[in-house]
């Protein structure tokens, strides 16, 4: 019914300059906001040859830098997914107070801006800290290393993972899992059998979300790095020096590594949504 | 909790790389890449000649006052070469860097410096020749903000120590002339780069004043579209030294961070430094470099105009003479 109303609707429209506006305006709008900046990026990589631009890539300072942004996702990505599960989990199938604020927290490095994260976490582990000088006395360094690069990384992305399991898990309620109980399967064989596979996409989506952003991250970790080079640089942060180096191509190289990792992950993201829809009817 | 197994694994592996070798970081501005990428080179084949065995050197680029921020939080820099004196001073005063830190290495732990110059598009159309015609009208300039950048002061401290030698130290005039030359400052930029863009790529003002390490590469890149006016006064610039101590002392780097940078004082690494557009303390490579690095008079802030405490006071804290100058020249363009 409704799918024969919206045909003559469309039909109807067909031709209308209205529609022809809206399509333009938004075709325009992507060209102009989306394509046009990400084929730069492409195009100002590969202005010196193909040469040149595996030259920048292969540089050490470089390499090193897509080393530890992929270091710091391999982290951050086993942290989430256990994070995430057992917090969602906790969250969707039982009920206690103080529930909501603990969703709120949790949902809190979403909210906040990054660059308060690094501060933040500075403010504890720094030098200057709470926890810093003690932590120095005793011969362990949480600031400007490989480590608070890791940790913060691991901190901003958190929610992504719980975020996407949540709704869904509250969605499916319990019934499920109480007919598995019901049926004689332990706590962990309930999980692994039944929970586990009914959330196995919105898993894997927040994932790939969680790794774009680790990538992409920036303020946080710029806060936190130290940018020593070819140590704690991140791809990011490579590229915001590259820039400022005037070595413009090499950073738009760079650059350019960090759009492709998102164009997969966004490949990916696509291929799990609709993988998603055929399993969820 | 869980996270912390992968921290101690990560702090294990840091562990054992470091002690493998000697290995020093060099905190620095954010504009030495270059420059401190040759002395590196440079440094580690002959420390290793002289029997010092195998060194690294890793390189921090950032603001020098972000860097000084840093290292307090605890970025583990063993030397810092910094282009402003109060960011290191920031070090000694939380006693990171040793309270005579300005003693310990000659020319107040300064081995190179710089000058302003002016930066003028190719066959200098306006017809630049000195800082005094920067106050001509129709000139357009570009220069860092003195109230946000060093940079920034630098351009308008030489304004100013241009129009008391043009005016046998009258101060109504040199003030009258620093005011013509703020009035034509169409564009303050926030940092020395940003002002580089504004000027090169934006293609705004006919000058832009700035260091002359920025201005002779950007004069002498291949296919440049602009020159370099050298003006016959200007501030001298420091680019202060120091070994972070308390770093140092921990990982036992002291006399390698010293060696570091004794060695920018020596002809190779001063060699080094003139290449690289700053200016030499040693005499001998100064005059082989006198071609590109004409000489020019310099003033002092600290012996011309009574130390940083004094100038800022005197120019650049809010109601000071920057900002009177700059609510006349406002008013006057409404009148």
């Amino acid at each position: 019914m409704s799918a024969r109303v919206s045909e003559t609707t469309r039909a109807g429209l067909r031709g209308h300059p209205g529609r022809i506006a809206l399509v333009l305006t938004g075709a325009g709008a992507v060209g102009l906001l989306i394509s046009l900046p990400l084929g730069a990026v492409f195009y100002y990589a590969l202005r010196e040859g193909w040469a040149a631009y595996f030259g920048y890539l292969l540089a050490p300072d470089t390499r090193h830098a897509i080393g530890l942004s992929l270091l710091a996702a391999g982290v951050a990505l086993p942290v989430n997914t256990v994070f995430g599960l057992c917090a969602a989990w906790a969250l969707a199938k039982f009920t206690f107070p103080g529930r909501r604020l603990l969703i709120s927290l949790i949902e809190l490095p979403l909210s906040i801006s990054p660059i308060i994260i690094g501060v933040g976490y500075l403010f504890v582990f720094g030098l200057q800290g709470v926890l810093g000088p003690w932590l120095d006395d005793h011969g362990i360094s949480m600031a400007f290393n490989v480590t608070s690069v890791v940790i913060v990384t691991t901190i901003v992305t958190s929610p992504y993972v719980f975020r996407e399991l949540l709704p869904l898990m509250l969605a499916q309620g319990t019934q499920e899992e109480q007919a598995a109980v019901s049926l004689g399967a332990g706590a962990w064989k309930t999980f692994f059998r039944v929970t586990l596979p009914n959330v196995k996409w919105a898993l894997f989506y927040g994932l790939t979300l969680s790794f774009a952003r680790s990538l992409g991250e920036f303020g946080s970790v710029a806060v936190v790095s130290g940018a020593v080079r070819g140590e704690t640089n991140t791809l990011t942060l490579q590229i915001d020096l590259l820039y400022h180096d005037q070595v413009q191509t090499a950073a738009f190289a760079v650059a350019s590594v960090l759009t492709s990792f998102a164009l997969v992950t966004l490949l990916i993201k696509t291929w799990v949504e609709r993988r998603e829809s055929v399993d969820s009817p | 909790m869980k996270r912390f197994p992968l921290l101690l694994s990560i702090l294990g592996l840091a562990a054992t790389v470091a002690s493998a070798q000697t290995e020093i970081l060099n905190a620095s501005y954010d504009i030495s890449r270059e420059l401190f990428a040759e002395v590196n080179a440079a440094f580690i084949p002959a420390y290793k000649a002289s029997g010092g065995g195998e060194l690294t050197i890793k390189q921090s680029h950032g603001g020098s006052s972000r860097q000084a921020r840093a290292i307090l939080e605890g970025l583990k820099a063993d030397v810092v070469t910094f282009n402003q004196v109060n960011d290191v001073q920031l070090l000694a005063d939380n006693k990171f860097v040793a309270k005579d830190w300005a003693a310990r290495f000659p020319h107040g732990s300064s081995p190179y410096f710089s000058v302003h110059s002016i930066l003028v598009r190719k066959g200098n159309p306006k017809g630049i020749k000195d800082w005094a015609d920067l106050a001509k009208a129709g000139v357009t300039i570009v220069q860092v903000n003195p109230k946000t950048g060093g940079n920034g002061r630098y351009a308008v401290l030489a304004y100013y120590a241009a129009g008391l030698q043009a005016f046998n130290n009258d101060a109504a005039q040199a003030r009258a002339l620093t005011k013509k030359i703020l009035a034509n400052v169409v564009v303050f930029e926030s940092g020395g780069r940003t002002a580089t863009s504004t000027f090169t790529e934006r293609e705004i003002g006919d000058v832009l004043v700035t260091f002359e390490a920025e201005t002779l590469a950007l004069a002498s890149a291949p296919g440049s579209a602009y020159q370099v006016i050298t003006p016959s006064v200007s501030v001298l610039a420091e680019f202060p030294v120091a070994v972070v101590e308390k770093v140092a002392a921990k990982r036992g780097t002291a006399a390698v961070a010293k060696a570091y940078l004794d060695f920018l004082y020596t002809p190779q690494g001063q060699e080094i430094v003139a290449k690289n557009h700053y200016r030499p303390r040693d005499a001998g490579v100064a005059a082989r470099y006198a071609a590109k690095l004409t000489p020019v008079k310099t003033v002092e802030v600290d012996a011309f105009f009574g130390g940083w405490e004094k100038v800022t006071k005197q120019f650049f804290d809010n109601g000071a003479l920057v900002d009177t100058l700059l609510k006349e020249v406002a008013a006057e363009r409404i009148n």
